[in-house]
């Protein structure tokens, strides 16, 4: 990445290092961010509120799949192996699923940061979110920036340990909600919000949920940005998603620079920046936006509202700080013209793949098939010789039966004519066609045993393919085997 | 090795002092947190050395002060599933193979069961799926010496055959040959008889017929006049495509002259009731059952 414009006076490196002296790890540096009001404020709000209000709420609406069955619309039923998604029912079969789903959100992620830059990571990620909302606590007990720098440099009083407690106690609160509500989409949520304070429920319950409060507690309230610097792989390679045509945070160096604080001269060069520091000041990572674009930016554009506030009052134009790409800010320095270049190679790539994607998986959970066949031949003995001389092989037979009907289904085999079949527990007179029962939301297992008669023997390894069919709904799958005998088979064995 | 700390004029930090083809690298620290989750994981290790097994020493090693032993845990894991695997098999050994047979749930453990037991203690001889070898009968095949039903098969296992137990199945085959009830050439036109009538291949002899009044004679009374067999005194199918000794003339003169005759050890000296029930239950499921 360029860099428009670094400062040897850094002073993020000034203090860090003035912190740590000569020491071999570094001190970190407080963050007190200070609150600002407008527009990317705003949105940031909504969004908190929505991401918050889903997540909070969504374990508790229903939905009714008939007497019986688990009633939340969205339930992850680890311990039944199922997984409900309002209509949807998934099986442990269906996992790849969600592997089509991850590279779905992957590559949705790449197109929108090689957009409009790093707005996962500014608006929704649960670090950020979770973040926003400790920090707006922590101001309606402690106060903004400066009241709060006053009192932890102070010496310690009563008003401040009061104020901390109340703080971590809120905190504390959320936390224990966050990963109560964590719990809920595994369990039911009525049920285990009784269990829990009864003292009845698992204690895994507990244990996850205590689990979770102490990470929420712990991310949101103590770690905060540091998560995003020292822990989150994605700001390591966002570099690779973004070009000199991607939209992020930029302050307009071409406009502000150079920045002059207090009085200006008349013949002194000056430009718009005020070198007020509004925008270091309301960065939840405590950085210098006019250092350029870096790492530790989350593209959350908190300083471009702090900035406009500052330009306004100060009779200036707003959008000093604003969202443009590398490019566009190239050519407004020389005077030139750029237009917005959203359609290029890379965004047609990250679209396309995610068209695919998206395509596959509808089509794929379309036609997910409500009946599954798997069978399993038997590797000991590889045939039996029956005393007619008939040849034996058997097979383990498993009917996954994905509806809610119990059903009879069909099974029979298709390439070794004359074959009869039957199940080796029942020992019942040997068929051409099988009618087993398929158990409603579950796996049935047979052992089956198929015959070939006398006068259809096969030499060596025939293939065969096993067909099952759904007595109630007529659905049909088909499952390749294979059926072996002597590899020389001469009417007996001597 | 670091060389030259200098100041990047670009950065304004520190250098390491490496460089590799003219690329320096930053000093970018780590931060003090980071080393004190390196040093609480250190405390919690040392808590694990007090708590748990840990230090060996010459003879032994110091059993941590919780006394916790992965041997004990295993062994109490093992105590749980047995009493739980008690109750199905009090069930299975009070009711009858008919009720088994009726609870899905209470067949699978028996047949599990029998599954396990038979790897243990038959697949040596009987082999893995019962398909039977030279000398050992073919279990899936159906071609049962002394009866296929579940009773007989729990007989057959707990008792034996010719095996030290009273109740064992006794059958002996005469010593044709050996003692000089037939000479060679009356055995080998009845072994011929028996090859070509009941196993299905070309007579070796014009005439068969000698063969067969030998027969009727001497093996009919127990091996049946179309070579049926009788389970009832253990006389084997001879009708058949499955054969105890193998199938060629030779193995019949063979065993016709001086029979070689099996032991199958009876089992109720090894075995719960119980066991033998479930064993007999996946014997009869592995095809052959009747």
């Amino acid at each position: 990445m360029a860099v428009s414009r670094i400062s040897k006076n850094d002073r993020r490196i000034q203090l860090e290092r003035e912190e740590a002296g000569d020491h071999l790890y570094a001190n970190r540096v407080r963050v007190y961010p200070k609150a600002v009001h407008g527009m990317a404020r705003r949105v940031k709000w909504a969004i908190l509120i929505a991401c918050l209000g889903l997540y909070y709420v969504m374990p508790w609406v229903r939905w009714d799949r008939g007497p019986g069955r688990p009633n939340q619309a969205i339930l992850l039923d680890m311990a039944h192996e199922r997984y409900y998604f309002f209509n949807l029912e998934l099986w442990p079969q269906d996992i790849w699923l969600l592997a089509g789903l991850l590279i779905m959100g992957a590559v949705t992620l790449f197109l929108v940061t090689s957009l409009i830059g790093r707005v996962w990571c500014g608006y929704t990620c649960p670090q950020t979110v979770w973040t926003d909302l400790f920090m707006w606590v922590e101001r309606l007990v402690e106060g903004d920036r400066n009241e709060r720098m006053r009192r932890d440099a102070e010496p310690v009083t009563f008003d401040t340990v009061w104020r901390k407690a109340v703080k971590h106690g809120v905190w504390l609160f959320i936390a224990f909600w966050t990963g109560g509500a964590w719990i809920m989409y595994y369990v039911d949520a009525p049920t285990v919000t009784v269990q829990f304070w009864t003292g009845h429920a698992s204690a895994q319950v507990y244990f996850f949920t205590l689990l979770f409060t102490a990470t929420t507690y712990v991310l949101a309230g103590w770690a905060r940005e540091q998560v995003c610097t020292y822990m989150c792989p994605w700001p390591r390679f966002q570099s690779a998603m973004l070009d000199d045509q991607s939209f992020t945070v930029t302050y307009q160096s071409w406009r502000g620079e150079p920045r002059v604080r207090g009085k200006r001269h008349e013949g002194e060069a000056a430009g718009d920046c005020v070198d007020c520091g509004a925008c270091v000041t309301a960065c939840p990572t405590g950085i210098d936006i006019r250092d350029g674009i870096q790492l530790e930016c989350i593209n959350c554009g908190l300083c471009i509202d702090a900035c406009n506030h500052v330009m306004e009052r100060t009779g200036r134009d707003r959008w000093l700080i604003t969202w443009d790409t590398l490019a566009r800010q190239a050519a407004k320095k020389a005077g030139r013209f750029e237009p917005i270049r959203l359609i290029r190679p890379r965004s047609i790539i990250y679209a396309g793949v995610l068209l695919a994607a998206m395509s596959a998986l509808t089509v794929a959970l379309a036609l997910r098939p409500t009946i599954g066949l798997s069978v399993q031949r038997d590797r000991a003995p590889l045939f039996v010789t029956l005393p007619d001389g008939s040849l034996r092989n058997g097979y383990t037979v498993k009917i996954a039966n994905k509806t809610q009907a119990d059903s009879p289904f069909v099974l029979s085999v298709a390439g070794l004519p004359g074959a009869v079949l039957t199940v080796s527990e029942e020992s019942a007179k040997p068929a051409p066609v099988l009618t087993l029962r398929g158990a409603p939301d579950q796996v049935s297992t047979y052992r089956v045993l198929v015959t070939a008669r006398p006068d259809h023997l096969p030499e060596g390894t025939l293939p065969v393919i096993f067909e099952l069919r759904d007595g109630t709904s007529g659905e049909r799958t088909t499952y390749k085997s294979i059926f072996m005998g002597p590899a020389t088979y001469n009417g007996g064995p001597p | 090795m670091p060389t030259k700390i200098e100041k990047d004029s670009v950065t304004g930090r520190e250098t390491t002092g490496h460089e590799w083809d003219g690329i320096k690298e930053l000093n970018t620290p780590l931060p003090k947190w980071w080393l004190y989750v390196f040093y609480a994981c250190i405390a919690w290790a040392i808590g694990m050395f007090i708590l748990y097994p840990s230090i060996p020493y010459g003879t032994g090693y110091f059993k941590g002060v919780l006394g916790y032993s992965q041997r004990r845990a295993v062994d109490a894991a093992v105590a749980e599933v047995a009493a739980q695997r008690q109750a199905s098999m009090d069930k299975i050994a009070a009711l009858s193979f008919a009720d088994i047979r009726k609870d899905p749930a209470l067949l699978e453990v028996a047949l599990t069961d029998g599954r396990i037991t038979f790897a243990t203690n038959c697949q040596p001889c009987h082999g893995a799926g019962g398909a039977g070898r030279p000398g050992y009968p073919a279990l899936a095949a159906g071609a049962w010496i002394w009866g296929g039903t579940l009773e007989d098969i729990q007989q057959t296992i707990t008792h034996g055959i010719r095996s030290a137990d009273p109740d064992a199945r006794q059958s002996a085959m005469p010593r044709f040959g050996a003692d000089g009830i037939l000479k060679p050439d009356q055995i080998q036109a009845v072994a011929d008889f028996v090859h070509a009538k009941f196993y299905g291949h070309p007579p070796l002899a014009a005439d068969i017929a000698e063969g067969q009044k030998i027969f009727a004679e001497n093996c009919a009374a127990c091996h049946g006049d179309a070579g049926q067999g009788n389970p009832q005194m253990g006389a084997p199918r001879l009708a058949s495509k499955v054969h105890l000794y193998g199938g060629s003339l030779e193995t019949i003169v063979s065993q016709v002259t001086n029979p070689r005759m099996g032991v199958m050890p009876n089992w109720n000296t090894r075995l719960d009731p119980a066991t033998i029930k479930a064993l007999a239950l996946y014997v009869h499921s592995l095809g052959g059952g009747q």
